[in-house]
């Protein structure tokens, strides 16, 4: 074992004869190879930028909230002014929007393109809760996506029932209509019939007999709003019956409570909650999911 | 006192290295590469290549904006950047195969770090004269003489540091325009905040911190230790022939020497300020300075050139015994060198192939999984797909997309009423969504999944890029 020492007292190995920094692993000890000065000094000027930057820039955490720093710097100014930039930016695109002539809109690519992802973002932030982040829709909202469309899927019409929306108080203007609760007017059975009725006019396993009993009591209790066929009616917003989709369900029991207790979704009128332009691009957006007219 | 003795501080400056003049076949071919090197890399960004109109027309550009890289003939595209990491796979395994060779050689003769410290050394040299003229005016007190050399290599620097950044940055976009527009103050600024980046690190780090770079900067000395073994040819001391070493004077006792006359011209030499004749060390980049610089001496003396040589340190018992070393080649191949080779031409192989078999026109396929699928009013099945057209041609083309599988699918793109077509201009991508409707009783629509493939094909005819995926019926889980 060496045990050679310097005039400073620390151990220096034999072999190498470099004074070890006294460290020892295993008996392997440490030898004391210098790190350049310039490190060291590059390490102290991190430090020294750490407390300038942390005086500068918002940093320490403080009881209610954290040091504002002198640069007046804040990454919610910053949102700010680059939503103000933006804006700046598109306004040229928003004039274009709110004079655009919404039904041939699709023949302007880049303000279709600039409307579809504006009313992308709109959906996302205010529709997607009821509608969905993909616009599928669920039980009770309807799906965005297909072609069935109880108020209509034209462009006009979508505007109309994003601006006004269905059956709210806040909007006269609203889209209103009404089912009657059947469980006050009609009899259990005969409400079963009826259902038999609706399920063998989508086409679905039914009992002939009961259907034809409540074909019938459709005739003198639907069909003024679904239509004599059930093919529904978009000036009341009456549903079709005889396709494939159900706002509800379209399974017995379902049905059964549609009929007795009746429906009524509710949309507020975004009109009074949205810009003009952002009412527009919202719906070019659900125009050109698939199922615009 | 022996330095041993003295307490050592845990921090060292740095010792100034005043490395002296050299001639010989190392120092000729360092200068050689760094004429070529340097050269490629000021002129590289304004040679020309013709592309037709709307193409860029530099033969080299990285044209980060529109995401395209311009390598002559050569267009890579965003998804094709395994091209680039392929080419970096090939530089890593190069650089395995050479060390395992020849030791550090790319530190010694290629690295920038290497070539622009040279520049600069040289800049010094020309400036403040020799290594023992630096020694002097390192040493002499502030003078105006001493402000003027200083001041003047500085600015010399300073200028080669500027050309240094400044020609990276036309890597970038249009050469000749760039530089008009930097000369009128009108680039953009991550134009200038690079160069003036670039500027600083090649000043600094040419100028000042050189072998420290090499030594604490860099991790390559520390990995080239696995990368070699005593195969390797590399730059060292036959210590058999030259220890002891002493001064030559008359007389019998100068028999007793070996053939270093201990004049120190390969310390005084070496850019990294050691002395080689400790052994191998970590620092040494292989860059062979001593070697011409010992050479030099012994042509002088009249002794046999190669006392500091690229030699393997397995020959050294062979050369102690007195048998000559083996042949070079033997060195050179070895399993592990012919493995490397193998390996870095089988990505060479396999980069080349695929930049001969890739077409003009592709796609990219992300089917709409919110929601999977949507049913229709009369029971039909649709699924949405987000298609990705990317015309890698120069001209605008029509694409027709369709859709083939088992089962009949109908297929209908978003914003164009029943053609079932496409154009996309030239040298761009287009984002297409594609609806794709299955009849209400067809397999596909009451089924789970069924698989279909989407293509698009040049409607004039010509090639075709095709992509599987599936459809989901109304049984999808
Ligand atoms: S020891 Fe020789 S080869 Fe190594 S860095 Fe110094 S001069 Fe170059
Ligand atoms: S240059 Fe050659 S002779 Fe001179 S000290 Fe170095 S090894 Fe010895």
């Amino acid at each position: 074992m060496s045990d050679d020492r310097n005039v400073s007292g620390n151990k220096v190995d034999q072999v190498t004869g470099t004074e070890t920094t006294g460290h020892s692993w295993d008996g392997i000890e440490e030898l004391n190879t210098p790190l350049p000065r310039w490190w060291l000094w590059t390490f102290y000027a991190t430090i020294i930028w750490a407390l300038i930057y942390t005086i500068a820039y918002p940093a320490w955490p403080l009881v209610t909230g954290a040091t504002a720093g002198v640069m007046g710097w804040s990454t919610r100014a910053n949102v700010a002014a680059d939503i103000v930039a933006h804006e700046a930016r598109n306004e040229d695109l928003v004039t274009a929007l709110l004079d655009a002539d919404m039904v041939t809109l699709q023949q302007n690519a880049d303000l279709n393109r600039y409307a579809v992802a504006r009313g992308a973002a709109v959906f996302r932030a205010h529709c997607s809760q009821c509608h969905g982040s993909g616009a599928a829709g669920a039980k009770g909202y309807p799906n965005l996506l297909d072609d069935d469309w109880l108020w209509g899927g034209s462009m006009e019409e979508i505007i109309y029932t994003v601006r006004h929306g269905i059956r709210n108080e806040t909007d006269a203007d609203a889209r209103y209509s009404q089912m009657p609760a059947f469980g006050e007017i009609l009899e259990k059975d005969q409400i079963g019939d009826v259902v038999e009725y609706v399920m063998a006019l989508s086409g679905e396993d039914h009992d002939a007999q009961r259907a034809a009993a409540g074909a019938e009591i459709f005739a003198d209790n639907c069909a003024s709003c679904h239509g004599e066929s059930g093919q529904g009616d978009r000036e009341q917003g009456a549903p079709n019956l005889a396709d494939a989709i159900w706002l509800y369900g379209g399974d017995r029991a379902t049905l059964t409570e549609t009929v007795t207790n009746a429906r009524f979704g509710v949309m507020p009128a975004w009109g009074q909650r949205l810009s003009e332009e952002d009412v527009r691009a919202v719906a070019a957006y659900v125009h050109a999911l698939g199922g615009g007219e | 006192m022996s330095p041993a003795d003295q307490p050592q501080s845990l921090y060292a400056a740095r010792v100034p290295i005043f490395p002296r003049r050299v001639h010989g076949f190392f120092r000729n071919l360092k200068w050689w590469i760094m004429a070529i090197t340097l050269g490629i890399y000021y002129v590289t960004p304004w040679i020309r290549w013709d592309r037709g109109p709307d193409m860029p027309d530099q033969a080299v550009l990285v044209d980060l904006a529109s995401r395209r890289f311009y390598f002559f003939f050569i267009e890579i595209w965003p998804h094709e950047f395994y091209f680039v990491g392929g080419l970096l796979v090939m530089a890593g395994i190069g650089l395995f195969l050479f060390t395992s060779a020849l030791g550090r050689v790319w530190c010694g003769y290629s690295c920038p770090q290497t070539v622009w410290t040279d520049l600069f050394i040289l800049v010094e040299r020309w400036i403040e004269g020799d290594r023992n003229a630096r020694v002097r005016l390192h040493q002499a007190r502030w003078s105006p003489r001493k402000v003027r050399l200083r001041l003047s290599k500085w600015a010399v620097w300073l200028l080669i540091a500027l050309a240094t950044g400044g020609a990276w940055v036309f890597y970038f976009t249009d050469a000749p325009t760039l530089a008009r527009d930097l000369a009128g103050f009108q680039a953009p600024s991550v134009a200038y905040v690079t160069i003036v980046i670039l500027t600083a690190t090649t000043f600094v780090l040419g100028g000042f911190m050189r072998e420290q770079v090499c030594i604490y900067m860099c991790p390559w000395p520390r990995i080239q230790a696995a990368m070699m073994d005593a195969d390797t040819l590399t730059v060292a001391y036959r210590e058999w022939r030259g220890e002891p070493r002493g001064k030559h004077r008359k007389g019998a006792e100068a028999d007793a020497l070996g053939d270093c006359i201990d004049c120190m011209a390969c310390v005084n030499v070496c850019p990294m300020g050691i002395d080689i004749r400790d052994g191998q060390q970590m620092e040494c980049i292989t860059c062979a300075l001593c070697i011409d610089a010992c050479d030099d001496v012994m042509e002088r003396i009249g002794k046999p050139r190669g006392l500091i040589d690229y030699l393997a340190l397995s020959d050294a018992p062979r050369e102690m015994a007195g048998e000559p070393p083996r042949p070079v080649w033997t060195h050179v191949l070895r399993p592990r060198t012919i493995l490397y080779t193998a390996i870095w031409a089988a990505f060479g192989l396999a980069l080349l192939y695929a930049l001969f078999m890739r077409t003009d026109l592709g796609l990219t396929v992300s089917p709409v999984r919110n929601p999977t699928f949507v049913v229709q009013s009369d029971g039909s099945v649709r699924n949405i797909y987000d298609v990705r057209l990317r015309n890698m041609a120069g001209n605008a083309r029509l694409l027709r997309i369709g859709v083939t599988s088992a089962t009949p699918l109908d297929i209908e793109l978003e914003g164009s009423s029943g053609s079932a077509a496409v154009e996309v201009p030239a040298n761009a991508t287009l984002l297409q969504r594609v609806y794709v409707t299955a009849t209400p009783s067809s397999p596909a629509a009451s089924g789970d999944s069924t698989p279909l493939t989407l293509w698009v094909e040049d409607a004039n005819g010509g090639t075709r890029a095709l992509r599987d995926t599936s459809f989901n019926g109304r049984n999808t889980r």
